[in-house]
């Protein structure tokens, strides 16, 4: 209860942070838009209108992958620039559920991405949500939230290591959007990718919210995304706690 | 004897850093080798040196930020490596300087958000952030971001995150950098009263009126070993039989500062620009009298005030850090 008190109200603060930040801010505006305008034109969604959705969600659900890839990452680096890691790392909790609220407050910084593309989508080409579960849908959201959550707490323990972090979430991007099939469909790519996909949580939430969208089983989906997700935050916690020893051991806690 | 709040063993550490990207070098810095000190329960504990003597690597590694090459340390008993967490409920932590807080909150969500993180019970932060707001004179003030806050406030601010759990041990890094004269000196009272309170202070500090004014016992580090260690009253000791020539001059060149250098009999000398006056002091044995030869040194430099006095803990504290100067010696 505690934990989950101070999880709260962590990614609240976090979350409040990122609100009063004039480049947050910009991105939040801009980005959207673009991704709507992409997703127009690359797949063609006013050609046929079953794509519209999917384009829309695909979009949103890459504004949510980014998010969480520059947020954890960028938010660690931050916090170094800031001198608060080190405050953070002092405190008596263990350091996987400190930096919890910070890859949580950029997924739900990610879903407000998702939400304004798709109104983007609605105001300036006239796509206009309608999901095949609607309740169902909610539920897929906040599941690939949580499964972003996690992976970005995976992924977050390297950047506590690493001073030049940012070099590895530029390159993990594009790749991850594409295995995890967010604007393509995976069966597209190479028969290869298609096991290094399925053990992203990604993935399987992002087959959760296309499936809640236009239609499909969607229970299995989130079903397996929860149980990766669960997984990472076990091996992030690890990993966290690990990465916590060696940073203090080669001192990338601060700047100097 | 008293319960032992720090105890530090042979502590060391070595920072290695990569310089060069297509032949990699790395470079190793001894920043602090094989200090030992003890605290007690209560005390006001002074870590005192120059610039880069080692003073912050200290601290971390007692902090359990930074894990010592070498030696051990413990909190009450807990060991700062195996027993971190332990050793964390028990500690806070406060660094001078700009950062460390979230400047784009308020300092009410930025108590709130360490106050969660620091483990304080729900019901009591309430109560406890209001009290620390009034301890450190930022009640009334507490909804504003702390981006529009002056060097004074954040420091107080810092202050206040850093006693949120009570700890029972607060280090305290430079705390006093860079604010002004009359926040210094608040500090130094916030200070002080924590201590006798019963909080066990490790304060780091280059400034010598600081630590003789607030300190119980002082160790002076410099080079990262330790110089000296007693009571503020007992290092004044180390400028006994020495005598102090002080110059104000308008002018002094490397070339006439090297030459009074190399006067016999001369210890120690420092120069230090105030504006546009520089303030010679010359440190010599008492039984030899170089203001003469100081004064011949200068000639065609223009000089102001020229006096002799007795030596001061400032002195002491030159002549401590100095390189030549005797093997430790701890007074207990
Ligand atoms: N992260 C680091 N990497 C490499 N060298 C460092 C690092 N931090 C400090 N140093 C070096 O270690 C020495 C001691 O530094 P520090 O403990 O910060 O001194 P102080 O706090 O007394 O000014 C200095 O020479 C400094 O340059
Ligand atoms: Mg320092």
């Amino acid at each position: 209860m505690r934990l989950l008190r101070m999880v709260g109200v962590g990614s609240l603060m976090h979350l409040k942070m990122a609100s009063r930040s004039p480049f947050e801010i910009a991105t939040g505006l801009i980005v959207p838009i673009v991704q709507a305008t992409m997703a127009v034109y690359l797949l063609r969604a006013s050609e046929q209108p079953q794509n519209m959705i999917k384009a829309a969600v695909g979009a949103g659900l890459m504004g949510i992958w980014s998010q969480v890839l520059f947020g954890s990452g960028g938010a660690i680096q931050r916090q170094r620039w800031m001198g608060t890691l080190e405050m953070m790392i002092i405190s008596p909790r263990p350091p996987a559920l400190t930096v919890l609220p910070i890859t949580i407050a950029t997924g739900l910084q990610g879903t407000y991405t998702m939400a304004a593309t798709l109104v983007w989508g609605w105001v300036l080409y006239g796509i206009v949500p309608s999901f095949a579960h609607p309740g169902l849908f909610l539920v897929a959201v906040v599941v690939c939230i949580v499964g972003l959550g996690m992976f970005g707490l995976l992924l977050a323990s390297t950047f506590i290591l690493m001073r030049n972090a940012n070099a590895v979430c530029n390159t993990l991007e594009y790749p991850i959007w594409l295995l995890s099939g967010m604007l393509v469909p995976i069966t597209v790519l190479p028969g290869w990718t298609e096991p290094v996909a399925s053990i992203l949580p990604t993935t399987w939430g992002a087959r959760a919210v296309h499936e809640a969208a236009t239609g499909g089983a969607v229970w299995p989906s989130v079903g397996w995304c929860l149980l990766i997700s669960l997984m990472c935050f076990g091996f992030g916690a690890l990993s966290m706690s690990y990465v916590e020893r060696r940073a203090r051991a080669a001192a990338t806690l601060a700047l100097a | 004897m008293s319960e032992l709040a720090i105890e530090a063993v042979g502590l060391r550490r070595t920072y290695r850093s990569r310089t060069g990207w297509l032949r990699p070098k790395i470079r190793q810095t001894e920043a602090v080798k094989g200090v030992s000190f003890t605290v007690a329960k209560g005390e006001l504990f002074g870590l005192l040196g120059p610039n880069g003597a080692g003073k912050t690597t200290t601290i971390k590694m007692l902090n359990t930020l930074l894990i010592p090459s070498a030696g051990t340390a413990r909190i009450f008993g807990h060991d700062v490596v195996e027993n971190t967490t332990e050793v964390r409920r028990r500690i806070g932590y406060v660094f001078g300087g700009d950062r460390g807080l979230y400047d784009r909150l308020s300092a009410l969500d930025n108590l709130r958000y360490f106050a969660e993180l620091y483990a304080v019970p729900a019901r009591e932060q309430k109560a406890r952030i209001g009290e620390l707001l009034e301890l450190v004179n930022l009640a009334g003030r507490e909804r504003e971001r702390v981006e529009g806050y002056s060097r004074g406030m954040r420091q107080r601010l810092h202050i206040a995150r850093g006693l949120l759990h009570r700890p029972q041990v607060l280090f305290l890094d430079e705390p006093s950098i860079g604010v002004d004269p009359v926040a210094a000196r608040d500090l130094r009272r916030t200070v002080a009263d924590l201590a006798a309170t019963g909080t066990t202070v490790l304060l780091t500090t280059h400034y010598m009126a600081e630590a003789d004014e607030l300190c119980d016992r002082i160790a002076v580090i410099a080079q990262g070993e330790l110089k000296a260690l007693g009571t503020p009253d007992e290092l004044k000791h180390y400028a006994d039989g020495r005598r102090v020539v002080e110059v104000e001059a308008y002018g002094i060149d490397d070339d006439v500062y090297g030459r009074i250098r190399r006067i016999a009999g001369v210890k120690e000398t420092t120069l230090e620009a105030q504006g546009a006056v520089q303030l010679l002091t010359v440190q010599s044995a008492s039984d030899v009298d170089v203001q003469g030869e100081v004064l011949a040194a200068l000639d065609g430099v223009r000089l102001g005030r020229v006096a002799a006095r007795r030596p001061t803990l400032e002195d002491a504290y030159v002549s401590i850090v100095s390189d030549d100067s005797p093997e430790l010696v701890v007074a207990t």
